[in-house]
């Protein structure tokens, strides 16, 4: 990788971002190609956190191979399990008690606001203001908290098992949440005042890092991404799963298709989740948490495909079974990877400073796009 | 637009594509060297506008491979799931970045690790493996790895 550092024939300087840099979030390896101070290429270069996650899967059982799955995308692993849990669940048809499917959709959406705090506070960071970190960390750390009490784990919760949940909810569970809640709504204004009124952050994020609704679709970016582009691709709304179909809430969409659409989205986001949650904390419903299954899954020959939205986009999985009890094939289909790939495309022209606000906005997960 | 319109539409075209029943989106199999006319079909043809490339995969199924690519349709949201069966050996495609720019990191992904050869992609290469790994694929049934092979 170290040749590559130098002048290109047309005199272009090449400089290596990453692996090792604070604004990649991660080990993401980028190559730019610089004209001056004008970008003419972005070319990730990946795999520095690569596990073969999907080979490892091959040898594991369908009860084993979630825990893996909450190393991808490690700050939606709520949401991750999910995918997978109802991967499996449509090939032994099992029916997930009503009890089971309230609660997966509230920490699923807890998981969304902890994901887009997390995000906020880092994306304030890259442009150089540290302040908003730790106000987003605070939050996100009561979520963290409730999520501890729960699960029992903080980050890779493994919570969302093949026919229901692995456990019941604490008995505080509702009383934390909604704490958090009367939280959430008393710093919200503080953090528009912040940020996203500050004179300084939106000159640095208006009218940086175009991306057509059209270039969106093609280079297959879903999620927040996407939606700051103008694509309708919210896979509640479309594909709802769950109940999702039940529940009012309003899928964000901005069409500036520029930075800060894609920094409102997910701050608009946030609002909404938070209302999908204030609908179901006090609804639900009494009943078993998970469906009677048998000890060993064996999944019917076939293929079977799921998707969920995580807070990054559309998660895919993907499962080719031979009947017996491991996956022959698994595929996940990550965001963070299809949406990577726009970089270079919205990246071209514009300055070396601003590629930090663009994969700010992209909100990347490096092992969810390693895998 | 349904599944049933759309298979007869294909057909009257591509009459050597196979459809498979009783699946959750429509199945077809086509011949790969038919691959890139039907891409170009399904992507630019009026009423079908399949403009969403969301997944593009291969099994190794030991006698053969099979490239999956799952499409979907952004305004009728109708899903086409096209396979293509390649020979082991020599696996050879056409790249469809042309048509699908997400096909781009996509199919130098499928390339590294199942080894198929994609016609006219821009710059195949290795993208998530280290340099200097050529020639193994990992995702492959008969991989072996005598320094650290990943055994559960």
């Amino acid at each position: 990788m170290f040749e590559e550092i130098g002048t290109t024939t047309d005199g272009d300087l090449i400089i290596n971002v990453g692996p090792q840099h604070p604004a990649t979030h991660g080990v993401l390896h980028l190559v730019i190609t610089l004209n001056g101070e004008t970008i003419r290429k972005v070319e990730p270069h990946l795999g520095y956190i690569h596990r073969s996650i999907e080979k490892m899967c091959e040898s594991l059982t369908y009860r084993q191979f979630i825990y893996v799955t909450s190393r991808m995308d490690y700050l939606s692993s709520h949401i991750n399990n999910h995918a997978c849990a109802m991967c499996v669940e449509k090939g032994l048809q099992i029916e997930v008690p009503e009890r089971a499917k309230v609660i997966r959709i509230l920490l699923d959406e807890l998981t969304r606001i902890a994901s887009h705090e997390l995000w906020w506070g880092a994306m304030a960071m890259d442009l150089g203001a540290f302040t908003p970190f730790f106000h987003a960390f605070r939050e996100r750390e009561s979520i963290n908290d409730i999520m501890e009490e729960t699960c029992g784990a903080r980050l890779t919760m493994n919570f969302i098992v093949p026919g229901g949940l692995m456990a019941d909810i604490h008995p505080n569970f509702q009383k934390r949440v909604k704490d958090f809640i009367r939280l959430y709504k008393s710093k919200f204004e503080e953090y528009n005042e912040m940020v996203t009124g500050n004179v300084i952050f939106r000159n640095r994020m208006e009218g940086v890092g175009y991306l057509s609704k059209a270039d969106a679709i093609s280079f297959g970016c879903t999620g927040p991404t996407a939606r700051g582009s103008g694509v309708s691709c919210d896979v509640r709304k479309w594909f709802p799963y769950e109940g999702y179909e039940k529940i009012a809430f309003d899928e964000v969409i901005e069409t500036g298709g520029d930075s800060l659409s894609r920094y409102m989205v997910r701050v608009r986001e946030m609002n909404q989740s938070i209302r999908i949650i204030e609908q179901l904390i006090d609804a639900i419903p009494e009943g078993e948490y998970q469906a009677k299954t048998k000890a060993v899954l064996k999944l019917p020959k076939g293929e079977f495909y799921s998707r969920v939205e995580t807070a990054r986009g559309e998660f895919g999985v993907y499962i080719v079974s031979e009947g017996g009890t491991t996956p022959y094939r698994i595929k996940f289909r990550s965001p963070g990877f299809s949406n990577l790939s726009a970089l270079d495309q919205m990246a071209r022209g514009s300055k070396l400073g601003d590629l930090v606000a663009m994969m700010g906005t992209l909100d990347l997960v490096i092992p969810d796009i390693d895998r | 637009m349904t599944d049933e319109w759309l298979q007869e539409t294909l057909l009257n075209s591509f009459p050597d594509l196979v459809f498979e029943p009783g699946t959750e989106w429509l199945q077809v199999t086509v011949q790969s060297q038919q691959w890139l006319p039907l891409a170009n079909t399904l992507r630019y043809k009026a009423d079908m506008d399949f403009d969403f490339l969301f997944c593009v995969t291969c099994i190794d199924w030991k006698t053969h491979l099979a490239m999956v690519y799952h499409l979907r349709c952004t305004t009728t949201q109708l899903h086409l799931v096209v396979k293509a069966t390649l020979n082991p050996l020599n696996p050879e495609i056409d790249s469809v970045t042309s048509i699908w720019k997400t096909a781009d990191f996509h199919e130098r992904e499928v390339y590294e690790m199942f080894g198929v050869n994609f016609k006219g992609h821009p710059d195949l290469r290795l993208l998530i493996l280290p340099d200097g790994w050529e020639g193994r694929n990992p995702l492959r049934k008969d991989f072996e790895d005598p320094i650290n092979m990943i055994r559960l």
